[in-house]
């Protein structure tokens, strides 16, 4: 096995000398150009997405009034005047929703991170496949485009929500964005249902052969568990919504009825009949649960890290940490019908849902309260990376908590689908998962550009973001609560929310506030990458291994041969020992207990 | 004005990259200092800041709280309504005491062990006591919230309406709600989507209306097969037309098969179908039945703490007793004008946002009033083929004997 790597290594070593500028940029098969490329296509969707978000929150804060940029962005038909449209602003609300889930912190976060460290972390020359590596990155990029470019059709982008929920999305009659955006939007997910798979079974694979000597399974860090249950998730939940996604399409051309049936609409009585929009919210949320999972796991891995290496103390609790991790990665398989409680299921299935939701709130209590221990009786050094970690905590809390009033069906037929759900769900998986992932690129950055970040900079984009965070998606509770409904154009039709408006200005406020904070990291991150200062080897002093790599990027990651792993990667500050942190590569001393 | 605001926005964009890019250089600067090596002033104004943006998190949410007291919903309308609102708070009670600890904590911390590098961190791997208390704690909260919460839902998802309950069906269309009353009978006529028409809009089958719909369906056909005869039509809308007929013969056969199949359909005759707004009486349970024309809405009754989706093919079903009648909670609120609402709360399409009911709560003999004002459907029906005036339900009841 070893000889066979070796050779591998040597055998690159050669390709080095005669490698073209397309396959060493652009079809790379390298584990850390596949990354850099999730990052920046991740970031430039990011940023699409952020701006989808202010033009509607534009409309949302000053309702029906003018405004020049959406004119500008949004031409003559979509915002006349300066006015948003409404169908427009359900296409740029949906449009966000499925960018930020699934090409921001799905494929972004572990795309860059998961192909990053897998390999750097467990002691691997590479992915076990680097070209279906390559293979996922490029589906990933196609299907960037083609959900971008459905903003700019015709008769509009995909618009009944990131959930796309038939009837409104399998009949182009029931609103102009069910036509060829819809069709688009199917295809786009669908390519990118292929990458996730490609990504995540080689993920699998690499972390279960490819560990160096010495890595057990218990030796790994977190951020590798967290990776590794996020693959096995991805590949047992999206090949579900792929069969929901390809049922919808036949509906939509074939005239099956899978999910329609009695249907009268646009002065027509359809003919299919039989079928059921609850076999589709089945199959949906299937993928759905485990998909915030999805998102949310790679953030945590990478707090784990950034929190231990910056307290200069070990993790506390790391088995417990793992069997939070398989539990919450199990559990989240049998929670999906808790976005169904009031969809005309049996309520009965409702009880069970609601139990075995509930009880995926102890294991997220146990990292919680096992990150904040961490923490005590620390030495805590604050590096932007390390901010963004705690910020996570804290948003990880407070959102799990109102998912306790979420998960218990008697509460959620008050506040289903109310701003409460969004302000929910952007606070503990939206501000979670971004922060984890501003956390890692401050944290790796090194790693990946040889460079680091400018830290003043970081400290402003860190402020500004985390005030703004909170700023945008704590009042969205109190609007929630006052019954105003999600994916509304406008509340001003109804004299019972005349007072949230005020709320809402302040929400739009700070969401603009937020989206020119981000211009900080932006200039920040591509100017370090050409002009930051030079990177030492293990600038944060810690214990894992990708920081035995030498700076400069090599194929095969290691120049000679793989490190060899002695002891767990969290002993920060251990008794007895010079320093305070102790790579895995140093052998335990004669005397010494591993942990 | 508007294109000086766009000039001077891309002019303070770029003196702020300036500047930026002013604070990077600078910053690298000085004194070769790395990146990594975060200075003992700058770690210790972090975690002060970090301790000072709890608090301020903690002010914001409380001046929330207090402010915006009155935009909350009043007090529950129905009788389930303020077992929920009970629950709620008993909720929010735990939630709140959790939010504000735990927060606390993890700032206070950071802000506690910022880095000094004359101490040296505590070396913790793990403490199974601890762990454990913090497993079993939340569990039994947690089996509290579960045990308490589903007792409740069983109580309010027991969707068999009581004897004397008001059945009404709710019917959701892009972009509006219909209100069914099943007359004196207390019984739903039978429905079915091929029965929809302008005047029919829910789809009602009576023993009156079924040849009517028969003939014009037939028509409808003859009118297209005569228009595929009589022009030379381009392929796409030849096909286009014989779509149509096709599927207007399988709804034909469906209809005759309703009239042939000898069923009795005046069940209907004396329901009440209504739009705008519509009354349910005070202290009476009534039972949604839910239902949907063409995608899925959902019936939000944000005062009485209720809510269903209404899903095409399908009927859904809520019940509750509403408590306060709206005369009462006009004064409750201080508002004269104040109306309960039926909201959509399932995006269906342009005008989601604005697809609304009134809905109002009356006593007992108000009702009943109200309900003697409108129009029965086989009223509707005859005023519509006769093209009668609108009629008073007592003059509906004779006309309808004549027939
Ligand atoms: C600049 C920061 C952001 C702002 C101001 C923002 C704001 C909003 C608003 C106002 C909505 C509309 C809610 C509705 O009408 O239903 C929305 C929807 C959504 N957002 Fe964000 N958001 C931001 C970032 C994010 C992030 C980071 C995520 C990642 C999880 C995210 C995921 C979603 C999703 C899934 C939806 C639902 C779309 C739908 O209704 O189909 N957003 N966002
Ligand atoms: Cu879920
Ligand atoms: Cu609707």
């Amino acid at each position: 096995m070893a000889a066979i790597t070796e050779a591998h290594a040597s055998q690159h070593a050669h390709h080095h000398a005669k490698e073209s500028f397309v396959s060493k940029y652009v079809f790379s098969q390298d584990h850390k150009m596949i990354s850099k490329q999730f990052l920046i296509t991740a970031i430039v969707m990011a940023i699409i997405a952020m701006m989808l978000s202010v033009f509607f929150r534009l409309q949302l804060g000053w309702p029906g009034e003018s405004f020049e940029i959406l004119n500008f962005f949004l031409g003559d038909k979509w915002a006349p005047d300066g006015v948003l449209d409404k169908n427009m602003y359900l296409s740029l609300v949906t449009i966000h929703g499925t960018i930020m889930v699934f090409f921001v912190l799905t494929g972004g976060l572990s795309g860059t991170f998961s192909n990053l460290l897998i390999p750097l972390q467990i002691g691997a020359r590479d992915m076990a496949s680097g070209f279906l590596n390559m293979l996922s990155y490029w589906f990933f990029f196609i299907s960037s485009i083609i959900m971008v470019a459905s903003l700019f059709v015709e008769s509009g982008a995909a618009s009944g929500g990131w959930t796309v929920y038939p009837p409104l999305s399998a009949l182009p009659q029931a609103m102009p964005g069910s036509g060829l955006g819809m069709s688009l939007w199917l295809i786009s997910i669908t390519i990118f249902i292929a990458s996730s798979l490609l990504g995540s079974l080689n993920y699998i694979v690499t972390i279960l052969n490819l560990r160096t000597k010495g890595m057990k399974m218990t030796r790994l860090p977190l951020t590798i568990w967290a990776f590794f249950i996020t693959a096995i998730l991805g590949v047992l939940s999206f090949p579900v919504l792929f069969a929901a996604a390809l049922l919808l399409v036949m509906d939509r051309t074939l005239g099956t009825s899978f999910y329609l049936s009695d249907i009268y609409i646009g002065g027509e009585a359809l003919d299919p009949v039989g079928g059921s929009p609850i076999l589709y919210e089945h199959l949906f949320w299937f993928l759905g649960h485990p998909e915030v999972y999805i998102v949310i796991l790679p953030a945590l891995g990478i707090a784990s890290e950034v929190l231990s290496t910056n307290s200069r103390k070990p993790i506390f609790g790391y088995r417990a940490m793992i069997g939070s991790l398989l539990a919450i990665g199990f559990l989240s398989f049998i929670v999906w019908a808790h976005h169904m409680f009031i969809s005309g299921m049996n309520p009965f299935l409702g009880s069970v849902f609601v139990f075995t939701t509930l009880l995926i709130a102890i294991p997220s209590a146990v990292k919680a309260f096992n990150y904040i221990t961490t923490l005590w009786k620390g030495n805590i050094i604050f590096t932007p990376a390390m901010l963004f970690s705690i910020a996570l905590v804290s948003t990880f809390v407070t959102g799990g908590l109102t998912g306790i009033i979420l998960a218990d069906a008697t509460l959620d037929i008050q506040v289903h689908d109310t701003y409460f759900v969004v302000a929910h769900f952007h606070v503990v998986m939206g501000l979670s998962a971004i922060f984890g992932m501003f956390s890692g690129v401050y944290h790796w950055f090194p790693k990946m550009y040889g460079r680091m970040m400018n830290s003043k900079l970081g400290y402003a984009h860190f402020w500004l973001t985390v005030i703004g965070g909170y700023g945008v998606f704590f009042p969205m509770h109190f609007v929630g609560v006052a019954g105003a409904p999600r994916r509304y154009y406008q509340y001003t039709d109804f004299p019972m929310f005349d007072g949230i408006q005020d709320l809402n200005v302040i929400i739009s406020l700070f969401a603009i506030m937020a989206a020119f904070a981000q211009g900080i990291f932006l200039f920040n991150f591509f100017y370090s990458i050409y002009r930051g200062q030079k990177a030492i080897q293990n600038p944060w002093k810690s214990n894992t291994l990708e920081w035995t790599t030498p700076v400069e990027h090599i194929h095969g990651n290691w120049p000679g041969a793989l490190p060899v792993v002695y002891r767990w990667p969290y002993d920060y500050s251990k008794p007895g020992k010079e320093l305070d942190y102790v790579p895995q590569t140093v052998p335990l001393s004669p005397d010494e207990e591993e942990h | 004005m508007e294109k000086l605001l766009l000039v001077l926005v891309i002019i303070l964009a770029v003196i702020g990259v300036a500047q930026i890019a002013k604070v990077y250089q600078l910053s690298m600067g000085i004194g070769n200092k790395r990146e990594e090596e975060i200075s003992p002033a700058a770690n210790k104004m972090n975690g002060a800041l970090l301790l000072i943006f709890c608090l301020v998190l903690f002010a914001f949410f409380i001046w929330e709280l207090i402010s915006h007291q009155d935009i909350l919903l009043p007090v529950a309308a129905s009788a389930h309504g303020q077992e929920v609102d009970t629950l709620m708070n008993f909720n929010w009670i735990i939630i709140f005491t959790v939010f504000f600890i735990v927060n606390f904590l993890l700032f206070f911390f950071s802000y506690k062990y910022a880095y000094d590098p004359k101490r040296k961190a505590y070396y913790l791997a793990h403490n199974n006591k601890l762990e454990l208390i913090w497993t079993v704690i939340p569990s039994i909260v947690l089996a509290v919230i579960i045990i308490y919460g589903l007792r409740t839902w069983n109580q309010i998802t027991n969707f068999e309406g009581g004897e004397d309950a008001l059945n009404v069906e709710l019917y959701g269309r892009q972009f509006d709600w219909t209100v069914r009353y099943p007359g004196d009978d207390a019984v739903l006529g039978d429905f079915n989507f091929t029965m929809i028409t302008g005047p029919n809009p829910m789809g009602v089958i009576s023993n009156e209306n079924l040849p009517g719909r028969i003939k014009e369906l037939q028509d409808e056909i003859q009118k297209s097969e005569d228009d595929l005869v009589n022009n030379i039509l381009p392929h796409s809308q030849a096909m286009e037309i014989e779509e149509k007929i096709g599927m207007r013969r399988r709804q034909l056969a469906k209809v005759i098969a309703y009239e042939q199949s000898g069923r009795d359909f005046s069940a209907s005759d004396d329901d009440i179908i209504v739009k705008g707004e519509f009354h349910i009486p005070v202290n009476r349970e009534v039972r949604f039945n839910i239902r949907s024309s063409d995608v899925i809405h959902s019936a939000y009754f944000p005062h009485f703490r209720a809510q269903m989706n209404a899903v095409p093919g399908m009927t859904t079903y809520f019940k509750f007793t509403p408590t306060i009648t709206t005369d009462s909670m006009r004064t409750i609120v201080k508002d004269p004008d104040f109306n309960f609402i039926l909201l959509c709360n399932k995006v269906c399409g342009s005008a989601h946002y604005n697809m609304q009911m009134d809905i109002i709560v009356d006593t007992e003999e108000d009702y009943e009033k109200w309900l003697l004002d409108q129009k029965t459907f086989a009223a509707t029906m005859v005023s519509q083929i006769e093209k009668k005036p609108e009629t008073g339900k007592l003059e509906e009841k004779r006309i309808i004997a004549e027939k």
